[in-house]
């Protein structure tokens, strides 16, 4: 599928569907949104690039090998977790700054677990979807 | 607050599943890794084994919210004996994976999702919310079903595609019983529920949303009706997989009946009869099935079925007595039933075949070595003074107590038809003189090993053999552990007083 105008156009969309899958993270606490859609946005951005300008460039485009994106994001995860722990709170409690940083919000243990599962997210669907176009 | 290091096994795992896909690309490193992360998990539930058993239940309302609303993690006896007995069999099975897996079926990851199956069995085990139940559930299978299609042999592919779809349905089958659960009560914790359940107007709708409970575990613990896809799948992985499913994955299902059972849906007359007939069909399928087999690792699978009939039965007499026993039984099942699937890896790795017609001779070329099984096989059986005896004897008191003759005599069965099944398994295979085996192009043969890797096969079979003789000649500690457990069962208000008192504290 190598129109000009997919490739022109994955050009422009693949920045702006990055921003986007932040933003989605980002606004994940209370409003709809978050690490799980967040990563599956990031992800189609370079599905969409994978598609337009070759599986090559994508992949040279992210630098690393996705699958290990999983590793990374389960430990921010899993120390987000267990943080709680060092200040005599049970597990998974979150945690929160006690001032509002401008534009992002309120700063939490959260996110950095919402990070984790967008990472993970992001690593275990372009895994999967890059083996199986370098396979088909 | 030191009640937190009832998770410690758990996050154990998880740490150590997530450093194994760091070293995604070198075997050496995970192999290690997954040793020493397992013997962390060991030390750790024995710590928490210990904690419990001196300071009683101790639970963790994660992410600190009160005990209805949030996930509560609530470790009784009963929980931290099975983290304790998980956390023996898979530093047993890592170890015996090490050399008996394959390097394919390693290089995609084995030791990580395998760190992941038994993270979910110890947050089964541990978890006070049912919900938080289905999750672990989740987790086991799709660790599960990793495990089992890992390699993609043919007739692997074909179990993996039974197991796969009974056990899916199994699952939406429990998540349907929860959707009515929680439409009838408005609540998931285990503790509330249960206060809650006997104040409903509409109790057929309990009953029935019992039964749809029976069912989903029904089919994951692979009873009378529902198992046919055990005996269908467990001989395809390689046998360090099937051990862990043999020893653990059914009985969480075992272990979710009893939590159910004992805890949410008490007393129900129709339930108990329902249970008693699914024990007693469940062992005569599994005996007699197992009876015709002639692969070893299908015999033994059949035996998981004969054998989870002794502890459903027990559940339905519902006595603190039949209840020790069903515990008593669990503990000794899941180790033995576990040391049964290494072993028949060894003896494949002996004699390149797990045919019984095929196999012979193996005490004539190794005594020491089938001196050794031995003690599991015998254990099975249950002849005095091993461990498989001294269930059975709560289990037949009870059934004599309760007048329920066709479960003891459905006992007695059991106990014979698993002698016999032994009996012929010894003597096919280690007396008999073996028929020619025609052997894999790349198979390395037992004697080809290295004395470590020799050590790596033996080691876990010795050290299941030991934790056996234990429950065996140490039966009165069990005994005492199980009649605590059973005593904690049967009397729930210290479950839910467990997990609303932390509450009442925090406050």
């Amino acid at each position: 599928m190598k129109t000009i105008i997919l490739r022109t156009a994955s050009d422009f969309l693949l920045p702006v569907l990055l921003l986007f899958s932040l933003f989605i993270l980002l606004r994940g606490h209370y409003l709809p949104g978050g690490g799980f859609i967040g990563g599956l946005v990031a992800a189609i951005a370079f599905v969409l690039d994978a598609f337009a300008n070759g599986l090559k460039n994508a992949k040279s485009l992210l630098k690393i090998h996705p699958g290990f994106l999983m590793p990374v994001g389960l430990s921010l995860a899993f120390l987000s977790a267990i943080s709680p722990l060092f200040f005599d709170l049970p597990i998974m409690t979150g945690l929160w700054a006690s001032e509002p940083i401008p534009v992002i919000g309120n700063l939490g243990s959260a996110l950095i677990f919402d990070t984790g599962v967008y990472l993970v997210v992001i690593g275990a669907a372009l895994t999967i979807i890059f083996t199986i176009s370098e396979t088909a | 607050m030191s009640n937190l290091i009832i998770l410690c096994p758990l996050l154990i795992h998880l740490l150590f599943s997530i450093l194994l896909m760091f070293a995604w690309r070198s075997l050496k490193w995970q192999k290690s890794l997954t040793i020493i992360g397992n013997s962390f998990a060991l030390v750790a539930s024995i710590w928490v084994f210990i904690f419990i058993y001196e300071n009683g239940t101790q639970t963790v309302q994660s992410g600190n919210w009160e005990a209805p609303f949030g996930i509560t993690f609530v470790a009784d006896m009963l929980a931290a004996t099975l983290v304790l007995l998980t956390c023996i069999s898979g530093f047993a099975v890592a170890i015996f994976s090490v050399v008996s897996v394959i390097k394919a079926r390693l290089k995609f990851g084995y030791f990580s999702v395998f760190h992941f199956l038994l993270m979910g069995l110890t947050g089964a085990f541990l978890t006070g919310d049912i919900f938080n139940l289905y999750v672990w559930f989740e987790i086991i299978i799709i660790s599960s079903f990793v495990l089992i299609s890992l390699g993609g042999e043919r007739n692997q592919l074909e179990g993996a595609v039974k197991y796969f779809t009974l056990n899916i349905l199994a699952s939406m089958i429990f998540l349907t019983a929860l959707g009515v659960l929680y439409g009838l009560t408005g609540t998931l914790n285990m503790a509330d529920l249960s206060q809650k359940i006997v104040l409903l107007e509409n109790q057929a709708l309990v009953e029935i949303c019992a039964v749809l409970f029976l069912v989903g575990f029904g089919i994951k613990s692979a009873v009378f009706p529902l198992y046919f896809w055990l005996p269908a799948s467990y001989h395809t992985p390689p046998s360090a997989v099937s051990a862990i499913f043999a020893g653990l994955l059914t009985k969480v299902g075992v272990y979710a009946l009893i939590r159910v059972f004992t805890l949410i849906f008490v007393g129900d007359l129709f339930l108990e009869t329902l249970l008693i007939s699914i024990a007693i069909l469940s062992i005569f399928s599994g005996g007699i099935g197992a009876l015709i087999q002639n692969n070893i690792r299908k015999v033994f699978s059949y035996l998981i079925i004969c054998h989870i009939g002794f502890m459903i039965g027990g559940l339905g007499l519902f006595t603190s007595v039949a209840i020790a026993g069903t515990i008593f039984y669990l503990i000794h099942d899941i180790i033995v039933k576990t040391n049964l699937f290494l072993i028949s890896g060894l003896i494949y790795r002996l004699r390149s075949t797990s045919s019984l017609k095929k196999l012979g001779g193996l005490y004539s070329e190794y005594p020491k070595i089938s001196l050794l099984l031995a003690i599991p096989l015998f254990s099975l059986v249950g002849i005095p003074p091993l461990s498989g005896f001294w269930p059975k004897i709560s289990l037949l008191l009870a059934g004599f107590e309760r007048e329920n003759y066709w479960f003891v005599g459905a006992v007695i069965f059991g106990s014979l038809i698993t002698l016999v099944i032994i009996a012929k398994v010894w003597s096919e295979a280690f007396w008999k003189n073996p028929q020619p085996v025609k052997k894999w192009k790349n198979f390395v043969d037992f004697c080809e090993l290295k004395h470590i890797q020799k050590a790596q096969l033996i080691f876990p079979i010795a050290f299941l053999s030991v934790v056996s003789l234990y429950i065996g000649f140490g039966a009165e500690h069990i005994q005492q552990l199980s009649e605590r457990i059973a005593m904690e069962l049967m009397d729930n208000q210290q479950y839910i007083d467990a997990v609303f008192k932390t509450r009442a504290n925090a406050r």
